[in-house]
């Protein structure tokens, strides 16, 4: 039998029940509707946790001192400074996986402008220190090398700290600003980031170059921490190594002392998108219950149906169909079911997933075409499996036995 | 005359369980072409069972049944439909029509099944078989609106559609009263002129009167086989027929 004429028999079938049909297929759709709702929203969550994590600096590697040991006291992380400043120059010249890399130190300090005043955080860093944490020059110009060098007091200022000392809407380049009661001049404007991923605000920073911090504000030679930008994502598992190797060598030190630890933005990553994982597969599995659910519903239907059109079935044998033609005339109404409904819960979906990032704040909602594809191959495969073993049953029937059915 | 269907030995037990009942014991019978046979006996006598293995819808326990000159009892399940499909009509005693579709979808239902035929030549085909039991002024009525008469005729041109060798009634006119049976013998005394071989199961002696060759069953075997010379036209009995309305307030 032809494809077109079983579809037609198939419709006609489904028509003659409607509401019974709808009602089959609202679980299909309802089904494959959360599954796109929830991989768009479990989708969104991941991608918002991985921009926030790059927004830290692309292929960042972190170099952070270990804890002191003084006298059998541990007095915990960061308060040994083992790292200096020929450590960096060390890494520069002998690491071939690094980009960039910069010396960080800086404290909070009180920062006056005019009559107002605000408390934030000041790092040093050297002219690339913007680069190593992806950070964009909203308008003004980075400090030079020269300026680093010369411990020029010139600084970038975040988009928070220029609204608590200026207002929102001004522009306080070139006028000069207080640190801890030494002058600096403002050069630049950062492009504001917005929160981190542990919810701080990474505006409310002033950066300044390197010397400069270190000798006018924390009158310290030491170096707090030690950034640095890998080539690329693949090669800072290398770059971790090749600094590593150096540091050992350039600070005389034993790795098992742990004087330094070593952090790549991919392994902070991993950390996070595998809690974020957890949410896509919590829901999604949610969502593949859902869609079990319509799948039992079609498999109960076609059972009533296959019962109730026993005669029927015994009379199309009688007239010549095969237990071929009869499998495939429930199954198509099976698949037919599931399709339409994959069909209306996908657009269901995805208007349910767009109504939900538009209402909830700072939730991207992402719908991949994957997802879709999933979704609606799920569908259709609930159909088929779900409608086989019914029309198995009446293709099997024997044809006086199904014509004598009460 | 060629014979078309030739029955050698056919048994039929059920097996129920704690009885086994033997509705067939040993039935040998040849059928020719252009027969008109009804098959008659009481109920229980094995004749609807023996139709029904004619009519390839159950198979039998023992002996062969060939279908021109097909030997049945070898076949699969799918090559008994192909015979039930292009050698076989079948006509119900409950019409068996797909409810709520039309005349024409239920007398296109063999030809679905076939394969060989396109839309427009099933609809050409059925609409032929409609106009020959009289029904061409009724194609596109839908099933549920047609009398009990014109169901039968119905399913007589689903039966007549793909040109079978062989038209097996079983009990066609049973549900039917007497003016309407003699309607539809009528058709099945034309189609007999026209060269079709019709075999029909029926308690009636009035009915089997209008065949050509009555066969009586009793308990699983053929008991009698006889030609009848002179079969009762049924055109002329519905003539001889009081008219329809008066018929209607008898039997009301």
């Amino acid at each position: 039998m032809k494809f077109i004429n079983l579809f037609k028999i198939a419709l006609k079938a489904l028509r003659k029940n409607v509401f019974r049909t709808f009602l089959t297929m609202l679980g299909i759709i309802i089904g494959v509707a959360s599954v796109i709702t929830m991989l768009a929203i479990g989708q969104g969550s991941k991608d918002s946790i991985e921009g926030s994590i790059s927004d830290l600096g692309s292929n960042l590697v972190m170099v952070l001192p270990g804890s002191s040991d003084k006298g059998g006291v541990s007095l915990g992380l960061g308060t040994s400074k083992p790292l200096d400043t020929k450590a960096v120059k060390d890494i520069a010249a002998n690491c071939p996986s690094v980009k960039w890399v910069s010396p960080v130190s800086g404290d909070k300090a009180q920062l006056v402008a005019g009559s107002n005043n605000w408390l934030a955080d000041v790092v040093g860093g050297n002219e690339d220190y913007v680069n190593i944490r992806s950070w964009k020059i909203h308008s003004g110009r980075n400090f030079t090398k020269v300026e680093e060098r010369r411990a020029a007091k010139v600084c970038l200022l975040g988009k928070t700290v220029v609204e608590e000392l200026f207002g929102t809407y001004s522009n306080p380049i070139g006028k000069t600003i207080r640190i801890n009661y030494v002058p600096f001049k403002i050069i630049g404007l950062l492009e504001g980031k917005g929160a981190d991923i542990m919810g701080d605000d990474q505006d409310d920073v002033v950066i300044a170059p390197f010397t400069t911090v270190q000798r006018r504000l924390l009158g310290s030679t030491k170096v707090q921490m030690i950034f640095a930008s890998a080539y690329s994502n693949e090669v800072s598992e290398t770059a971790k190594k090749e600094i590593e190797a150096i540091l050992l060598k350039s600070l005389r030190v034993k790795k098992e002392d742990e004087v330094f630890s070593i952090a790549t933005m991919e392994e902070l990553t991993k950390t996070l998108t595998s809690a974020s994982k957890t949410l896509v597969i919590l829901l999604a599995s949610i969502a593949a219950i859902s869609l079990l659910v319509g799948g039992i519903g079609i498999m109960n239907i076609m059972y009533v149906t296959v019962k109730e059109r026993t005669r029927e079935v015994g009379l199309r044998m009688a007239v010549g169909a095969k237990g071929r033609d009869i499998l495939l005339q429930f199954l198509t109404e099976a698949t037919f079911i599931s399709f339409v409904g994959g069909t209306i819960g996908v657009l269901l979906g995805m208007v349910a997933a767009m109504i939900f990032g538009e209402y909830v704040d700072d939730w991207e909602i992402v719908i991949t075409p994957f997802s879709i594809l999933l979704a609606f191959g799920c569908s259709f495969l609930v159909g088929v499996f779900f409608g086989w073993y019914p029309a198995r049953k009446a293709a099997n029937l024997i044809p006086i036995e199904a014509l004598r059915y009460e | 005359m060629r014979t078309i269907i030739t029955a050698e030995g056919i048994t039929k037990t059920f097996d129920l369980g704690e009885v086994k009942v033997r509705a067939l014991r040993g039935v040998d019978l040849d059928i020719h072409n252009g027969d008109f046979v009804a098959i008659m006996g009481h109920s229980g006598s094995g004749k609807s069972t023996f139709m029904n293995i004619i009519g390839c819808l159950d198979l039998p326990s023992e002996g062969m049944v060939f279908i021109d000159g097909e030997d049945i009892s070898k076949l699969d399940k799918n090559q008994l439909a192909d015979i039930r499909n292009k050698q076989i009509g079948f006509v119900f005693q409950s019409y068996n029509l797909l409810p709520r579709t039309t005349a024409m979808e239920n007398v296109e239902l063999p030809l679905l099944y076939n394969g060989n035929f396109s839309a427009s030549e099933r609809r050409a085909l059925a609409k032929e078989a409609l106009e020959k039991v009289g029904l061409g002024d009724r194609l596109e009525h839908l099933t549920n609106q047609l009398s009990g008469g014109q169901q039968q005729r119905v399913a007589i041109a689903r039966a007549l559609v793909n040109d079978p060798v062989v038209i097996l009634a079983d009990e066609p006119t049973g549900n039917l009263d007497t003016r309407t049976s003699f309607e539809i013998m009528h058709i099945f005394q034309e189609l007999n002129e026209q060269g079709k071989t019709i075999m029909l199961v029926t308690h009636e002696p009035d009915i089997a009167e209008m065949t050509k060759r009555n066969i009586v069953f009793k308990d699983g075997r053929v008991v009698e086989d006889l030609t009848i010379k002179n079969p009762v036209n049924a055109k002329k009995e519905l003539e001889k027929m009081p008219p329809e309305k008066d018929v209607i307030t008898q039997t009301a």
